[in-house]
């Protein structure tokens, strides 16, 4: 991947914070003072491009603040959450369990603003389903998160050993990869899921060790060219071992790859996980997670649709933003794709 | 090239060897199938039902063995013998696997073909048109239809495209409010389509919400969707417009020879189908290829004969135009179909469950549109991941493309914007899709499962479903044989089709 230049192409003078222009000196000052424009390193820049990416930021804002939501709503483990219902405890159905939930604010409808009782209704034995929504988002958000993360780690393991060795290890690495993808990775994941417990934290592990394999070609791909570079040859030249060739000269040349495949994993992962859990190979009771919850209230949809609509309006939230930040950290990092066409 | 593909054959079946081995291993470690037999209270009864089940499934043998054996058996189906086992139900997986092919099949590739035509178009204009309003309202939905829940989609779709439509489909009045917002909606898209100065734009605009109202209107007045279809006249004004816009996408409408070969083509076509018309009334799958052979022909001669110096280019433009023209008739009948139809199924029209109506018998039009209808809905959900995969793709390909000297050498020469796009850039930018449809493929299958759950299909992805809750080997096995040899095959074909398109990778 080639880097991009380290100039802001764009207006300078006036974007926020574009240098010390002397905007009161005359003209030639000016011209002068353009010369003081601040430098900035790689980092700098895709940060900067990153947070200046309006889809991006409010995808990330709505990320954030899903899992604040569902973490300290109920809670997690030992730690308890502000919300005064548990997702287990059942109670009265109130009103036929109808959400309470109203986010029109008073000049839109008579009552106004109002979280009530049971913002998200309640199921037929009375359950809160807020606190059953919350804890469907943290099962499904835990499981996605392992899944970026370890896919993420062995798909830059495999990739760039295979790319940085060449020879028997490539040949052999490469062939798995050609093995796995040909199998369909829902059926493999269901297979495999199959023969755990449910429990999220296995579920996340093995699924995260099923979805490496096209970061793993990506990888190889970028470090198979990135390794003739002379910096490289350099390094091996001054006795360098290959480790730190490849995580000191090499990764970060393709650091750009790896996150913006690991978000997209990310998304993938979770509507990946939502679908296990629907076809009843995810997560197990009395354990719950987004798919599962909407695979248990499909058939009420004529009489309670709010069992219906909640969890999958959650899935998309998180899907969403999430791909949306991916899009923006794939712009900032190569932001050659946006330029408009002469 | 050769040489190529037969590496790349070979390589194949070694690897589909390997994850056979990989899934059924994986398969007899997902759980016991003698489990259940031991919730049995008798023991009598139980040891038996053990005993039967073991000597079904060969469980007494070693993992090897029965690997081994299912592979020398599974192995007869190069040769046409096939033997995929019995299920623990006794029932030979061969034959269920047979049955259960033709739905899904039909259900794939109903998605992928769609999900084509309709992303690699929309990314297209959505690349030529970077940074508008149409930009970005369709890298919004991209992205929204990424992250939808296809299980989700399915249920909703149940709702608000079956059910209700049947209901609607009882007294097919347009609300007016929904005529007022298709009318806004198609101004806005025509608008920002066509793109140009503000002025064209403006006039767009309004032409398409005048005539989307009038057609809107009139539908809704004359109840078009209780008793559908176009009538000649209609029939005869949309081929012409078809050969009309493929003349004008080729090659421009200033080009005659191109222009009269594409509407020789199609009046031929409308003419063929007035002679024809004893046959297709109630015609046969086997009639319909002949006619599609015969437009072709058509086309060729026409092109052929009337197309002047762009001979090639006239030819291709006089088939797509007998083609449409074709369709065009096609739609006409199966819409006359519809009334017929809807009266037999007592107004149940777009299906909720399975893939068709038991036990219908029609006229091949009737048979057509149970099948379809029931069709429509799965791989709507289907089709909505796939399409914004290939929008995204399409566009990004495209842009690269338009970014290149080559395009910059053509628009310098003088070529117009429409040779410069659909000549030049196009053909290119489609090479990268190529490899795009063989990896989607996997994604499709694996959506097929959940679509065909909750549609009630009992095909593959049934199959499989159930097979893994009774922790029952063959069942699985058989759907990972099917899928695994579609998309090694796809992407063995993906592959040729690359090197063939971009001689650089040849090499590698």
């Amino acid at each position: 991947m080639t880097v991009p230049p380290n100039i802001e192409p764009g207006r300078p003078g006036t974007g926020p914070g574009s240098g010390n222009l002397d905007t009161t000196g005359g003209r030639e000052d000016t011209a002068a003072a353009g010369l003081s424009i601040k430098a900035r390193t790689q980092s700098e820049l895709v940060f900067r491009r990153f947070v200046r990416h309006r889809g991006a930021m409010i995808g990330l804002l709505v990320f954030v603040a899903i899992i604040v939501l569902a973490v300290s709503s109920i809670g997690m483990g030992p730690v308890p959450g502000w919300w005064d219902k548990s997702y287990t405890g059942t109670g009265s159905v109130i009103d036929g369990g109808r959400p309470t939930l109203d986010v029109f604010p008073s000049f839109v409808d008579s009552d106004g603003f109002a979280v009530g009782e049971h913002p998200f209704g309640q199921d037929s034995i009375g359950r809160d389903y807020f606190a059953t929504t919350m804890r469907g988002a943290q099962q499904s958000l835990q499981i996605a998160l392992l899944v970026g993360l370890v896919s993420t780690f062995v798909g830059t393991l495999v990739g760039s050993v295979a790319g940085y060795f060449g020879g028997l290890t490539e040949n052999v690495l490469m062939r798995v990869v050609d093995v796995i993808i040909t199998i369909p990775l829902l059926l493999l994941a269901a297979v495999v899921a199959r023969s755990t417990d449910g429990n999220a934290l296995t579920l996340g592990l093995l699924l995260g060790v099923l979805a490496w394999t096209s970061l793993a070609r990506l990888v190889r791909g970028e470090v198979l060219s990135i390794k003739e570079r002379e910096f490289v040859e350099a390094a091996r030249a001054m006795g360098a071992s290959p480790l730190r060739i490849i995580t000191r000269h090499i990764l970060p040349n393709i650091i750009s790859t790896i996150i913006v495949n690991a978000t997209l994993t990310i998304a993938a992962a979770i509507l990946l996980e939502t679908a296990l859990s629907f076809l009843g190979f995810g997560v197990q009771a009395p354990d719950t997670s987004l798919g599962k919850l909407i695979s248990e209230y499909q058939t009420a949809f004529a009489t309670r649709p709010w069992l219906f609509w909640f969890p999958g309006l959650m899935i998309i939230g998180i899907a969403l933003s999430v791909n949306f930040v991916g899009d923006g950290l794939r712009d900032a990092f190569d932001p050659r794709q946006n330029k408009v066409r002469a | 090239m050769g040489v190529f593909i037969v590496r790349r054959i070979i390589i194949s079946v070694f690897t589909l060897l390997a994850a056979t081995f990989v899934v059924y291993a994986l398969v007899a470690n997902a759980g016991d199938p003698l489990a259940p037999l031991y919730q049995i209270p008798d023991q009598n009864r139980q040891d038996l039902a053990v005993a039967a089940r073991t000597e079904l499934l060969n469980l007494d043998e070693s993992f090897f063995t029965r690997y081994l054996g299912w592979l020398t058996a599974a192995s007869g189906c190069v040769v046409g013998a096939c033997d995929l086992g019995q299920s623990i139900t006794q029932q030979e997986v061969t034959t269920l696997t047979l049955q259960a092919m033709g739905s899904t099949l039909r259900l794939v590739t109903a998605a992928t073909v769609v999900a084509i035509l309709f992303g690699v178009t929309i990314g297209i204009v959505s690349a030529l048109r970077q940074y508008t309003g149409f930009d970005y309202v369709v890298t919004f939905f991209a992205f929204l239809f990424f992250s939808l829940p296809i299980f989700w989609v399915a249920v909703l779709l149940k709702e608000f495209g079956a059910i209700r439509v049947n209901d609607w489909l009882d007294d097919p009045a347009i609300p007016t409010t929904v005529i007022v917002a298709l009318t806004v909606l198609a101004a806005l898209a025509w608008q920002a389509v066509l793109g140009g100065s503000r002025r064209r734009r403006l006039v767009v605009g309004l032409v398409a919400a005048v005539a989307t109202a009038a057609v809107l209107v009139y539908l809704s007045e004359a109840r078009w969707f209780a008793r559908p279809a176009l009538g000649p006249v209609l029939v005869v004004l949309i081929s012409l417009g078809w050969a009309l816009g493929v003349t004008f996408l080729l090659a421009g409408l200033r080009n005659r020879g191109v222009l009269f070969s594409a509407v020789a083509a199609t009046a031929a076509a409308l003419v063929g189908s007035i002679v024809l018309a004893p046959v297709l009334s109630d015609p046969s799958w086997l009639v319909i290829g002949a006619c599609v052979l015969g437009l072709v022909v058509i086309g060729v001669l026409a092109g052929y004969a009337l197309g002047g110096l762009d001979r090639p280019l006239a030819i291709r433009a006089a088939v797509m135009s007998g083609l449409l023209a074709g369709l065009t008739v096609f739609t006409d009948y199966v819409l006359v179909a519809f009334a017929g139809y809807s009266r037999r199924v007592s107004g149940v029209v777009v299906k909720t469950i399975g893939s068709g109506t038991p036990n219908f018998d029609g006229t091949f039009w009737e048979v057509f549109l149970d099948r379809g209808l029931s069709l429509v809905l799965p791989t709507t959900a289907l089709i909505l991941i796939s399409f914004a995969t290939y929008v995204r793709y399409t566009r990004a390909s495209m842009l690269e493309v338009l970014n290149m000297d080559y395009v910059r050498t053509a628009r310098a020469k003088g070529l117009t914007e429409r040779t410069v796009t659909v000549r030049h850039a196009f053909r290119n930018a489609l090479i990268p899709v190529t490899t795009l449809a063989a990896f989607d493929f996997g994604a499709v299958i694996g959506g097929a499962v959940i679509t065909e759950t909750v549609f009630g299909w009992s095909g593959m992805g049934d199959l499989f479903r159930t097979g893994l809750q009774t922790r029952d080997p063959n069942p699985v096995m058989a759907f990972f044989l099917v899928t695994g040899v579609l998309v090694v095959v796809f992407n063995l074909i993906a592959d040729i089709a690359y090197a063939y398109l971009d001689p650089r990778i040849r090499l590698a």
